[in-house]
């Protein structure tokens, strides 16, 4: 039987495995957003096994809205991406150093 | 949630995923056996024109790995946002019988707003490829 | 099976906004260049239409709808029409600085809406979902419109550091969120509350949650750690999109943070009030203290909004109905001021020009006296020179935590407000002492002139009758 801290237990890798890509991904962008998107869908592995184990539908709905808004939120990060590709010719995250003060 | 002893849980454990294991089995024994046999019985008289890479019957254009169109990106964007209202479609599909009229005219407003967006769209010209 | 229709009525000027946006989207795609004004009126009016609505649904009761994931209260309303004002003031003030560079179209006013309308949702958010939703339309609207200035390199990279560090705040936000949830079982602030207070929740999970929706809510706001962003994004935003972003939101990112400690969380208060301390004063030291190296302007209004944050906490964390309405009250006022403080570069700048260095203003005096004498008092408030506007801002936060003993935060905050005051000085010097390095006229557009002189006034005017604003905050906390 596969209980709810083995489910809270692998959303907690999955999300800790993103944070670190976003910290120690240092070349590519889209990296960052595919980080991103894992920690969102950790937080969607928490939500389905707390919904299940306590059997109320409500963190499951929640999923879908996390879903919707996950997409847009990578529709957006996209677009950001090919203006700053437009400018600067690459996606590596160390060049990103013109604002400083 | 009953307790179980722990030799129990993981007896009960491997007996939901058995078939799983059975059934992973089964493929890769089939896989490797179709394989094997295709390589014993099949003639092999390899030449140049049968071992160069195959695009349609062309000579090949580029490299696979060129860089391609950043419109490309484009288009996934635009289909990401609007594939994700089936996610919202499938649920209220199967409960629409309970929720009635209301339910209809709910999901009628959701489409009618992203029809909003769609004609702002083409009538930008996001779906232009030239 | 139950199924209960919301009542649709409280919601009345969400829909009127959102069908608005959905209007003046299409609308604007048949309106050539030269009409563009009419999407300008279409949107101002939009917010006026919203106030109104809002100032009807409005009432002295408590009213729940959409299954309880709606609440209209006094906190709601009043922070929705401040919203709309500073909202409608952020507009009429970018309009000639958009037609200048080339930036006058209709998706700046759509996005702007949507982020108010983000801001709507947050206020009235009476559930995790809701609140979740709020942030993240408010979030995506406010990336979109940093990045808008396409021929802009430094917009473009603000744009994309503002919106990886946002969609991870958010990230973390919703982690402990799920946590909350998995502890309580329930998504509704108040069956949240009642969980918490029954004891019924697992309290290890709960404070696990409660580390994470901090960090969350910090990152939003701007508050030290969490601070990176913030003078990266002001510093390449195209500044009529940094005004925005530096008012309305924080009233938003306020609203989202008593929504989460006080309305669901008042069980947890001895903890998340001991958090709160560590980032209130962090925000205050690290803002008030590198806000003096700085030469760009821009910048130095980013970390004193850092500090102003800080100061803001500082009412939340004495976790009292007095705290809470005087952090409401420094959050409105320093929406004004934030308003004046980017306006100031709004109005320096022309076309082909952007007034952010500080030896821009050197000499203003001889130039303009009557704007020289409007900054003068944006910035003398943000000091919290008495009796403009900021110094009674501070002035009810600091009673705030006297009156809860926290004595060392007090000297810590009146210290550290001295120090702030060096660099708010340092401006009215160079404008009224130093020698103009430019004699050129200053012309800046008449509406923008009128808006920012009334903008400047209203900062000493309230600041002269403080207590009407004082008793409306304190109205939304006290019943």
């Amino acid at each position: 039987m596969i209980e709810l801290s083995d489910y809270l237990t692998v959303a907690a890798i999955l999300f800790s495995i993103s944070m670190a890509g976003i910290f120690i991904n240092r070349k590519n962008l889209i990296i960052l957003l595919m980080c991103i998107e894992l920690m969102l869908l950790a937080v969607n592995i928490n939500f389905i096994a707390f919904s299940h184990f306590l059997g109320n539908a409500d963190g499951q709905i929640f999923v879908f809205f996390i879903l919707t808004v996950a997409a847009a939120e990578a529709a957006i990060g996209l677009a950001l991406l090919v203006v700053l590709f437009r400018h600067r010719q690459t996606i590596n995250v160390a060049t990103l150093d013109e604002l400083r003060g | 949630m009953p307790q179980y002893r722990r030799a129990d849980r993981i007896h009960q454990m491997l007996e939901n995923y058995l078939p799983v294991l059975i059934f992973i089995a089964v493929g890769l024994v089939f896989g490797a056996f179709m394989v094997v046999l295709g390589m014993i019985l099949s003639p092999s008289r390899p030449d140049d024109e049968k071992l160069s890479r195959y695009e349609c019957g062309f000579e090949a254009f580029a490299g696979a790995r060129s860089e391609f169109d950043v419109r490309f990106y484009l288009v996934a964007i635009l289909f990401i946002i609007f594939d994700l209202e089936i996610a919202f479609l499938f649920p209220w599909a199967t409960v629409l019988r309970e929720l009635g009229l209301f339910g209809l005219l709910s999901m009628t407003l959701f489409l009618a707003i992203l029809v909003v967006g769609f004609i702002y769209e083409w009538k930008k010209g996001a779906l232009q490829w030239e | 099976m139950n199924f209960i229709h919301p009542q649709f009525s409280l919601a009345l000027p969400e829909m009127i906004l959102l069908g608005m946006i959905s209007i003046i989207l299409i609308a604007d795609l048949f309106i050539s260049d030269k009409g563009r004004v009419v999407t300008y009126l279409m949107t101002q009016a939009t917010l006026v239409l919203a106030a109104i609505a809002t100032a009807a649904v409005m009432g002295a009761d408590v009213a729940l709808s959409f299954n309880g994931h709606f609440i209209i209260d006094p906190l709601a309303s009043l922070t929705k029409l401040f919203i709309y004002l500073v909202s409608m003031v952020a507009f009429a003030y970018s309009r000639s600085y958009l037609i200048e560079r080339d930036m006058y179209r209709g998706e700046y006013f759509v996005l702007g809406l949507t982020a108010v309308l983000g801001m709507m949702v947050l206020a009235s958010a009476h559930s995790l979902l809701t609140l979740y939703l709020g942030l993240e339309l408010l979030s995506l609207s406010l990336y979109a419109m940093v990045g808008l200035r396409r021929d802009s390199s430094q917009a473009a990279e603000a744009a994309m550091k503002y919106f990886v560090l946002g969609a991870m705040a958010s990230a973390m936000l919703l982690y402990g969120m799920s946590m909350i949830y998995g502890a309580t079982g329930t998504l509704n602030l108040w069956e949240i509350r009642d969980a918490v207070a029954e004891g019924s929740g697992h309290s290890l999970v709960l404070i696990f949650g409660l580390v994470f929706l901090m960090v969350g809510v910090a990152f939003k706001l701007g508050a030290a750690p969490f601070h990176m962003w913030v003078p990266d994004v002001y510093h390449g935003a195209p500044t009529s999109v940094t005004l925005f972003l530096s008012s309305a939101p924080k009233l938003a990112a306020f609203v989202l943070m008593i929504r989460l400690l006080v309305d669901a969380l008042p069980a947890l208060a001895s903890a998340w009030s001991d958090m709160l301390v560590i980032i209130a004063v962090l925000s205050i030291v690290l803002g008030n203290v590198i806000a003096i190296a700085q030469l760009n302007i821009k910048r130095m209004l980013a970390y004193s909004g850092i500090s102003h944050i800080g100061f803001l906490l500082l009412g939340v964390l004495s976790a009292t109905p007095e705290g809470y309405a005087a952090a409401f009250y420094y959050a409105i006022v320093y929406a004004i001021m934030s308003l004046g403080g980017f306006a100031m570069v709004l109005v320096m700048s022309r076309q082909g020009f952007e007034a952010d260095e500080l030896s821009d203003y050197a000499g203003l005096n001889e130039r303009s006296p009557i704007i020289a004498l409007m900054m003068l008092f944006i910035m003398f408030s943000m000091a919290g020179v008495p009796p403009l506007l900021g110094f009674w801002a501070k002035l009810a936060v600091i009673q705030a935590i006297v009156a809860v003993e926290y004595y060392q935060l007090a000297v810590l905050a009146v210290l550290f407000s001295v120090v702030g005051a060096f660099y708010y000085l340092r401006v009215i010097r160079i404008i009224y002492f130093d020698k103009p390095t430019e004699r050129r006229e200053l012309k800046p557009a008449n509406d923008l002139k009128v808006i920012f002189i009334a903008n400047a006034m209203l900062v000493l005017l309230l600041g002269l009758f403080p207590e009407s604003l004082m008793n409306l905050c304190q109205s939304a906390f006290i019943y």
